[in-house]
Formats: structure tokens, sequence, C-alpha cells
């Protein structure tokens, strides 16, 4: 029990550390001192409303390094909660958040945005619009159909996913090979490199509110996980209490795939990673992911700006680092689910 | 006595052809009714449809006096105790945290467990006798242990019906008898409990009424010794059944009374 908090205190704390370090890194040097001073400076100048000279250190720090910060927390926090509620829904450990097609529709939205529209704005509204059509389809074959249970919208994701995938796929055939391809194929990668304030603005709102919900229904999920006819004998109304976590959780992960392209991995490895240090207790299961996450992401951020002289797309690093450790937590057999 | 259940005309349907049609009993408090009957004959889905689970195509179902078809499952659960033949539970829980879930329908949608409801949690651990178990993980558990375990979760929903949904199929012959013993202790601290089973002898052994489902239909509701006997048994399995007083032990055991052919 003693050992079990301290683990929980460093998870905690384990953001805020890593968000002063993410300042000190990155392919433009920055002296250490002087980013001290800028944080110091600037912080007095924020509170008293003094308008100071920008240097190149400050705008490094304040309008490419920290937006990029925050963006990777929020992106990282939002796709391991959507995990983390998506497996336990469909009581499935291998599910990921875009078990849904939300991941293709997304990537179809944004495909079409950079075809047809070229602004970044509207790119991100289509994945966000796409990406939460895709889970309304989904929902509504899992609904029709005349199977029960929470196996129908699995299935039903993958039909909607492979549709999209295909889209995306006659995008591409049609795109321009020289200029439009190359954005499609990077966007389809992941990448944090032009996130701006306004856009975590705006993944801030729906990530804030699906996040809300689901954390207060984390207990639920619990009963939830139990199986449909003993949720049900316990009590819980699972229609309708699944449609609002799977709401919720595709709201989340529309939101950051939207900004952040599909990065894969994130949504399965974290809450692993979270059940195996706490165990499976949605309780604290699902804070632990949610903070997790973000540290989780960040670091994959800086590694991502950092190892090579030009920017590595996120979703090549968390595939290469997140399937050998998922491989080496399978090894290891402390998966926390069997 | 106060009436607890009430079953009336109650049928089942999936969609083609009833799983069983016009079931009529009733149960009193502290009293313990087993259902018998040959597989298939619908014991399960009959619980499953008291539980609130399936939802029956006619009849009704009244708990302590209340149709369950005008209640919402939360409602429902605060009355009835559902212990399911098995679990299958994909995420090894803590076996307080497992108990502690059957607090959820006096919890509200976006509460957790308090200090109370884990009070609660481990008054039902100690009731039927696994304290100990209380921070052991679900998936290590033996087959024993874990019937237990889902018996202390019904009660600690704290309901007036537990509905054990064959209690005892998976267990060898000591955890046999010590869930009946808790069935047994159970009701004799008030507890009205519907059990179904494979074994006439356990329904001699802890029920006050037993009840066969057969051929779609209640056969014979009852006295469990005027439902046990030798002619009734033989005729709901078809096989040559005997039910004999053991003197010394003043009681009633219920055994296959054919020589079984020896191949030798």
């Amino acid at each position: 029990m003693e050992n079990k908090s301290h683990t929980l205190i460093f998870l905690y704390v384990l953001p805020f550390v890593l968000i002063v370090f993410s300042l000190f890194v990155g392919r433009y040097q920055i002296q250490v001192s002087s980013v001290i001073d800028e944080i110091i400076i600037s912080s007095y100048a924020l509170l008293y409303g003094i308008h100071l000279p920008v240097s190149t250190d400050h705008t490094v720090l304040f309008s490419v390094r920290l937006p990029r910060i925050i963006a990777a927390l929020l992106v990282g926090s939002a796709l391991s909660i959507a995990g983390v509620s998506f497996q336990g829904v469909f009581r499935n450990p291998l599910v990921s958040p875009y078990i849904l097609g939300v991941g293709s529709g997304a990537g179809f939205g944004a495909c079409l945005g950079i075809l047809l529209f070229d602004s970044a704005l509207i790119i991100q509204l289509l994945a966000f619009i796409f990406g939460l059509l895709a889970m309304f389809f989904a929902i509504f074959m899992g609904k029709v159909s005349r199977g029960t249970g929470s196996l129908v919208f699995v299935l039903a994701g993958i039909i909607v996913g492979s549709i999209f995938t295909s889209l995306i796929s006659l995008v591409k055939y049609v795109a321009d090979p020289y200029d439009e391809l190359p954005e499609i194929v990077f966007w389809l990668m992941g990448s944090l490199s032009t996130v701006r304030y306004e856009d975590i603005v705006w993944l801030a709102f729906p990530l804030v509110i699906g996040a809300t919900v689901l954390l207060l229904l984390r207990w639920r999920i619990n009963v939830l996980s139990l199986g449909d006819e003993e949720a049900k004998a316990l009590g819980v109304d699972i229609e309708r209490i699944r449609l609002v976590i799977i709401l919720c959780a595709t709201l989340v992960t529309s939101a950051a795939v939207s900004i952040s392209g599909i990065i894969g991995w994130v949504g399965l490895v974290v809450p692993h990673i979270a059940r195996m240090l706490v165990g499976p207790n949605y309780s604290i299961l699902m804070p632990v992911s949610f903070v997790l996450g973000a540290s989780f992401l960040l670091l994959v951020d800086d590694l991502a700006r950092t190892i090579a002289a030009t920017e590595i797309p996120l979703g090549i690093i968390t595939s290469l680092f997140g399937a050998p450790l998922f491989a080496y937590l399978i090894k290891r057999g402390r998966l926390g689910w069997n | 006595m106060e009436l607890i259940l009430e079953v009336k005309s109650l049928s089942f349907s999936y969609g083609n052809g009833n799983i069983f049609e016009d079931v009529f009993f009733s149960l009193e408090r502290g009293k313990v009714i087993c259902i018998l009957g040959p597989n298939g004959a619908g014991k399960s889905t009959l619980i499953k449809c008291i539980a609130g689970i399936f939802k029956p195509s006619g009849g009704s179902v009244c708990i302590l006096g209340n149709d369950t078809s005008l209640m919402s499952n939360g409602e429902i659960a605060r009355c009835i105790g559902y212990v399911p033949q098995q679990n299958d539970t994909i995420f090894p829980f803590r076996v307080l945290d497992f108990v502690v879930m059957g607090r959820t329908p006096h919890l509200s949608m976006f509460s957790s467990p308090q200090q109370e409801d884990i009070r609660i949690a481990r008054e039902s651990l100690k009731m039927v006798g696994i304290s100990e178990l209380e921070d052991k993980v679900t998936s290590n558990l033996s087959g024993g242990q874990l019937q237990l375990v889902l018996i202390a979760r019904a009660l600690t929903q704290k309901p007036s019906l537990l509905l054990l949904d064959e209690p005892t199929s998976h267990l060898d012959f000591g955890n046999q008898v010590k869930v009946l013993e808790i069935v047994r202790k159970l009701a004799v601290s008030g507890m009205s409990i519907m059990m179904n089973t494979h074994m006439p002898d356990h329904a001699l052994l802890v029920g006050d009424n037993a009840a066969v489902l057969s051929c779609n239909r209640m056969m014979l509701v009852g006295n469990v010794i005027d439902v046990v006997t030798t002619k009734n048994m033989s005729s709901v399995y078809g096989t040559n059944v005997v039910v004999r007083e053991i003197e010394d032990m003043a009681r009633k055991v219920c055994i296959p009374g054919s020589e079984l052919p020896l191949y030798k």
C-alpha cells in the first residue's frame, strides 16, 4: 500500500517535471540560464502587464515549444483516457481509441480539407466532423442491427473504418503528388510541429467536457466491465451509460486527432502500463491513464523534435517504441487482465 | 408470513416459441425454494426474468408487492440480488473492490463507494466467511472461493431476495456443502432464496419448498418433501431415482435407483 501511494505521487508529479524539462529540449540551442531568465522575466511581465521587446529565445520558448508541450499533454491524455474507457466498455483490453473508425473518419476529413481548401482551420474542422460522423455511423449500425451487446459496435467500427480507409486511398490517388500528397501522408503519420495556441483552445474544449464526464463515470465502468447481464442485475442502465461513454470517448479522440493527425499505440499501450502499475480498478486507473498518457506523449514528442535534424512524425515513434514495449509487457505477463 | 416474491403466469420467449409459460409460485420471508428440472428446461432463463435481466413476454413478477415491470433496473437491484452461475470478468479486480460493486444500485450515477459502502462489503465477506480473501485478486481464486465472492457481492446489494443460479455446479464436494451451509445460514437470518439446482438432494438439504420446471411449465410446486419423491423425480429425469429416509440421520436422500451396468 505504501509502495502504491509512492507510485501514484510519482505519476501525478511526472508531467510537471517533464514540462520544465521539455522547455530546455530542442534543435535550437538555448542556454539553461537564459531559459530560466526568460521564464522569470516573462512571468513578471505577464503579472504586471508590461510589454517587453521579444527576443528569439522568447519566441522559441513561448510560441514554438510551449504550445507544443501543452498540445502533447492534451493529445496524450485524450487518447489514453479514450482508450482506457473503450477497453472497459467493450470488455476487451486490446481495444484502441480508433475502434469505432474515428481514426479513418478523421483522416478522411483531413485529407479532404488538404485537397479542397488548404486552410489549417478547415482541415482540423473537417477532421473533427468526419471523426464524429464515423462514430455516428458505427453507433447507428450497431443500434439497428439485431445483435445485442458491445460486439456489434466493434464490428460496425471495423466496417465504417474500412470504408473511410478506402476513401482516404481515393483522395490520395487523385491528390497532386508534388504538393498535396506529401501533406496528406505527413498528416496521417501524426505530428505536433505546426500547433499554435488557437489549436489548443480548440482541443481543450471538447477534451475538458469529454474527460470530465468519463472521469465522473469511472467507477461505473468497473461495473460495466463485468458484462451486460451482471451490470444489469446490479441495476445499471447499460444501454444509456454505454452510449454516453462511447460518445465522450469519441469526442475526445476526434478532437485529439484533428490537431495531431493519427497517432497510434498511445491509447492502447498507456492504459496497459497504467493497469500494470495500479491495477484494474477504474477509480484509480482512469486518472492515472490520463496523466501517464500526457507524460508519455510529451516524452515522445521531445524525441520527435530532437533525435534527427528533421522532425520525425509522432505516429512512427509511438509505433516504433510502443510496439516493442507492448511485446515486453506481454512477456512479463503482468498485464493486469489475465 | 410476509410474501417476498410472487410470480404469476410468467412466460418468456426469445421470439420463436415460449421457453416456459404460465409459471406460478411464491416465496415467503426466510424461505428457500429450489427449482429443479432437466437441462434446457429454462431454469436460468426463469431466474434472469425475475432478476430483471430478461423481459418476460407475459405474466408478472412482484417483489415485496411491487410489479418489477414498473421498476427501474436500479430499483429491482435494491430488492433482488442475482448470483450468476459463472463469472467471466476480464479484469482481475481485488476481491473487496469486486464485492463493493454490489453497492451500485444504492449509488448515484456519478458517485463512487464511500467508507460506509466498503463497510457493508466487508460485512458481506464476513457473512460468507471469506474475510481473509479481501486483498486477493479474483482471477487467482478457486471456483468455490469465486462462488462465495459472488454471493458476497449480491449480499452487498442488501436485497430481500437472493437468486442463485446453480451455485454448486462447478464445485467440488466440500465446496458444494459449504455453499449449501451458507444458503441455510442466510435463510435463518431472514433472507429469501431462490436457487436452481441439478441435485434433488440439495433441495432436500436446504429447501423449504421445491418446484420442477419441465416441458415449458412449472410441473410441480410445493413442500420439498412432497415434490422430491421417488415417483416425481423418476418421471422428471426420465430415469430410476430413489428417495429414501436415512434413519440415523433423520433426513431423506435422493440417489440414482437403478444398478449402473458395470463393464469389467
